[in-house]
């Protein structure tokens, strides 16, 4: 980082001296031993090799579980912030679900001009299974990740928005877990707001969307790709918590116009299904042929309104990067209202005019695939050098439309704890969403990304980004 | 619960079972190596058959010597029975029924493979060896002790315990599978005692050995020896015990779950089998044929409750 004051950091303002929500931290932390603090650093880790909270990583054969790196000092945000944030993504999850319904019945928002017709028809991301299926209690996505950036005091952005299958719940929860057992006096002192309400919330939200035909028994499954996929963790630990049963494809099959599960008695109905399963391999009839992780018919049991699905299939359609850029016309166009939360701004590539821009300005942008994730195939235009610009310069002008660029925005920054003390860090925030046909509830919290590298401003794990706790303050 | 997680369970207690019994004869081989050097090399060989690798063992070394076999019954990834093959499948099934298990039980697995994973990094020496196994028999203790101390008794825990039992069961039986005919009366050993090294490794290999000089106060015969592991019920890892185990813990599961599977019928019967038998019976019958008849219905026994509980669609 060249100039640390032109970021804005989170805790401590120019003078050193800590901003309001971070105030009893602080003088807690200016009262610990540093040594020890490194010392329980460390016990942290352990602690996170032990419970088995690790992700695997494509394509590293010699280590297939690897940690998330995580960092004992907490990302506070104050209650008056938080209230204001949950306004923004109330309002803006409503809008996706809108959204959602109406790209796949009459398509308004086409019809009145405010978005493409080519956005929704040339893209891969919208599934013409869902046209004119009616989700169970009209929610298509069930649970969201809302991707927050913060530039300075009062100025946030939405970076992404993750209406598919958002992860990192369960990084949230054993953050907090593991702040819980390693700072107890912390939590006597400041009050911070729960978040381990979140697998009961996510059971309680689940099962109020119920199907046409469902059961009786209210029966919920989380559906894994199994475990060789770098969330299933994540799938067993919200499976657990929620006292529901694990399942992969093999375990499914479709009977008398229900998904059952092969169990030790013989085969029971599901009635609800969490896939951690993508779209594409959900249904090998419907879909991708060559699937084994789905299961065979699952889409017509659907459509008979024998399961719900969660998220719905081709909810994708609505995370997709090239929407991004078309959300605040949606949040307008289906609340009525401003949008709360501002989009960073954004230039589409498949835009002549957008096109040339970012070609000129290259070297400060950074560059996005429409369909990536996971900070692949991505470029930071500050940090990269003469001949990758060179490299993605060519790849612009081949297939324009496969790119979005956005400027290279001043990301906050929380301090980490490294062996010299505090060093500020870009983070970034993912609250979690639950959509049920009660209602919309955020869990006070999230996932705090940080990019452990100095200057560094790609915060995803597999690119060397680590974790914080997230604490919202009661007010 | 799900089929599927029956059988990780099954398959995770089986696999802990097994790893334990194999840090048990490498501790019954290095006994011997140490105190009968004359004699170990035989010995060797004798335990890479009760382990059943004796196979794979030959087509990667010549001899059966005590650095070989240690190493490869102890970490050779090419063996699918030794410690640590046992304890990575221990442990990729615990990772699959994840969430039928405590977190107790879970961390004692996941760490367990942790710690033998950076233990076993190398290979033993004489030095760290007793350590090795040392960590093995205690993380085993903890395992247990956890289950027992954690888990709900229900079916979840019914099936790790049928696991168990029937490696166990598996297990001695082998042992006499390949001890059997130094525990036949010949003609030599009528009316003498039983060469010395052939019962330390039967009774060290079950973990038997002081409990054998209690009961018999130190009168070792072949057949007192085979009585007491085939049919004394008091010895938690005779046949009877196991059994016995298996049976009930079968019959659990069928109180639970309110039907009666031909897995029942089958434990049923091989359990009345052994109860009506006698030491003297099975010799008149034939020692070897016994045990190759009962390693046959174990196996078809395991193969029935795989079927019956639905562990595989």
């Amino acid at each position: 980082m060249e100039n640390p004051t032109s970021f804005f950091d989170e805790m401590l303002r120019s003078d050193h001296g800590p901003r309001a929500p971070y105030e009893a931290y602080h003088t807690w932390f200016e009262g610990e031993d540093r040594r020890d603090l490194i010392r329980k650093s460390d016990e942290a880790e352990r602690f996170f090799r032990r419970t088995g909270i690790t992700f695997n990583v494509y394509g590293a054969a010699d280590a297939d579980e690897r940690l998330i790196p995580f960092d004992i000092v907490p990302r506070i945000i104050s209650g008056r912030e938080w209230a204001r944030l949950t306004r923004g993504i109330e309002q803006r999850v409503r809008a996706i679900n809108a959204f959602l319904h109406d790209i796949y019945h009459r398509q308004e928002i086409i019809r009145a001009g405010r978005i493409p017709i080519e956005l929704i028809a040339k893209n891969d991301a919208f599934l013409k299974a869902m046209i004119g299926l009616e989700p169970p209690g009209g929610v298509y996505t069930h649970i969201v990740g809302i991707d927050l950036v913060r530039v300075a005091e009062d100025q946030f952005y939405v970076l992404e928005d993750n209406a598919r299958t958002p992860s990192g719940v369960s990084y949230m929860l054993e953050n907090r877990e593991t702040m819980l057992q390693m700072f107890p006096e912390l939590f006597g002192r400041i009050k911070v707001r729960s978040v381990g309400d979140y697998p009961l919330a996510l059971r309680r939200s689940l099962g109020a969307s119920m199907p046409r035909h469902a059961s009786g028994d209210g029966a919920v499954a989380v559906l894994t790709p199994g475990i060789h996929n770098s969330a299933y963790f994540e799938h067993a630990f919200l499976a657990d918590h929620m006292g529901v049963e694990l399942v992969e494809g093999s375990d499914l099959r479709v009977m008398d116009g229900k998904i059952a599960m092969r169990t030790t008695r013989g085969y029971k109905p599901i009635d609800v299904l969490y896939r951690r399963v993508d779209d594409d391999f959900l249904d090998p009839l419907n879909f991708n042929p060559d699937s084994l992780l789905g299961v065979p018919g699952i889409m017509d049991v659907y459509r008979a309104g024998g399961i719900t699905i969660a998220n719905a299939p081709g909810t994708g359609i609505a995370d997709d990067k090239a929407i991004y850029s078309y959300m605040p016309e949606i949040v307008e166009f289906y609340t009525g209202e401003k949008p709360l939360l501002e989009n960073v701004p954004t230039w589409r590539c498949s835009e002549p005019d957008a096109l040339s821009y970012v070609l000129d300005h290259l070297h400060e942008l950074v560059v996005k695939e429409v369909h990536g994730s996971g900070g692949y195939g991505m470029l930071v235009g500050p940090a990269a050098s003469k001949k990758e610009l060179a490299a993605f310069r060519a790849k612009l002008k081949s297939r324009p439309a496969n790119y979005i660029a956005q400027p290279t925005l001043a990301l906050s920054t929380v301090p980490i704890l490294t062996k010299a003390g505090l060093a500020p860090r870009h983070v970034d925030l993912r609250p979690f969403v639950l959509v049920s046909p009660n209602g919309i509830e955020i869990t006070p919290g999230g996932l705090t990304r940080v990019a452990l590298k100095k200057g560094s401003l790609v915060v995803n794990s597999s690119q060397g980004g680590g974790t914080k706790d997230t604490w919202v303050l009661e007010e | 619960m799900l089929g599927k997680t029956a059988g990780g369970l099954f398959w995770m207690f089986r696999h802990l079972e097994r790893a334990e019994n194999t840090t048990r004869l490498i501790e019954t081989g290095l006994r011997i190596a140490l105190t009968r050097p004359d004699r170990s090399n035989d010995e060797w060989q004798s335990l890479l058959k009760t382990a059943a690798a004796e196979q794979v063992f030959f087509t990667k070394y010549e001899t059966a010597d005590a650095a070989n076999v240690v190493d490869f019954l102890l970490r050779d990834a090419a063996n699918p029975t030794s410690v640590q093959s046992s304890m990575a499948q221990a442990r990729q099934n615990a990772r699959m029924v994840r969430t039928a298990l405590t977190r107790e039980v879970w961390e004692a697995v996941n760490d367990t493979y942790m710690q033998l994973r950076s233990t076993l990094a190398r290979p033993a020496t004489d030095k760290n060896l007793p350590d090795t196994i040392a960590l093995v028999r205690q993380q085993s203790a903890l395992v247990r002790g956890a289950l027992h101390g954690s888990m709900l008794r229900n079916d979840v825990f019914d099936f790790a315990r049928i696991g168990t039992f029937l490696e166990r069961a598996d297990n001695t039986a082998r042992i006499l599978d390949v001890k059997y005919y130094v525990l036949l009366p010949s003609i030599s050993q009528i009316g003498s005692n039983l060469d010395n090294v052939q019962w330390e490794t039967i009774l060290r290999a079950v973990a038997g050995q002081r409990a054998y000089s209690w009961l018999t106060q130190g009168a070792v015969t072949p057949k007192g020896i085979a009585d007491f592991l085939i049919f004394d019920g008091r010895m938690p890892r005779s046949l009877k015990f196991a059994l016995g185990k298996l049976q009930s813990n079968l019959g659990y599961l069928e109180a639970e779950y309110g039907n009666t599977l031909p897995c029942h019928a089958m434990a049923a019967r091989l359990n009345a089998q052994l109860c009506t038998s006698s030491i003297d019976r099975v010799f008149e019958e034939g020692l070897h044929e016994f045990i190759l008849a009962f390693l046959q219905d174990l196996a078809q026994l395991g193969r029935q409750i795989e079927t019956d509980y639905r562990f595989i669609g």
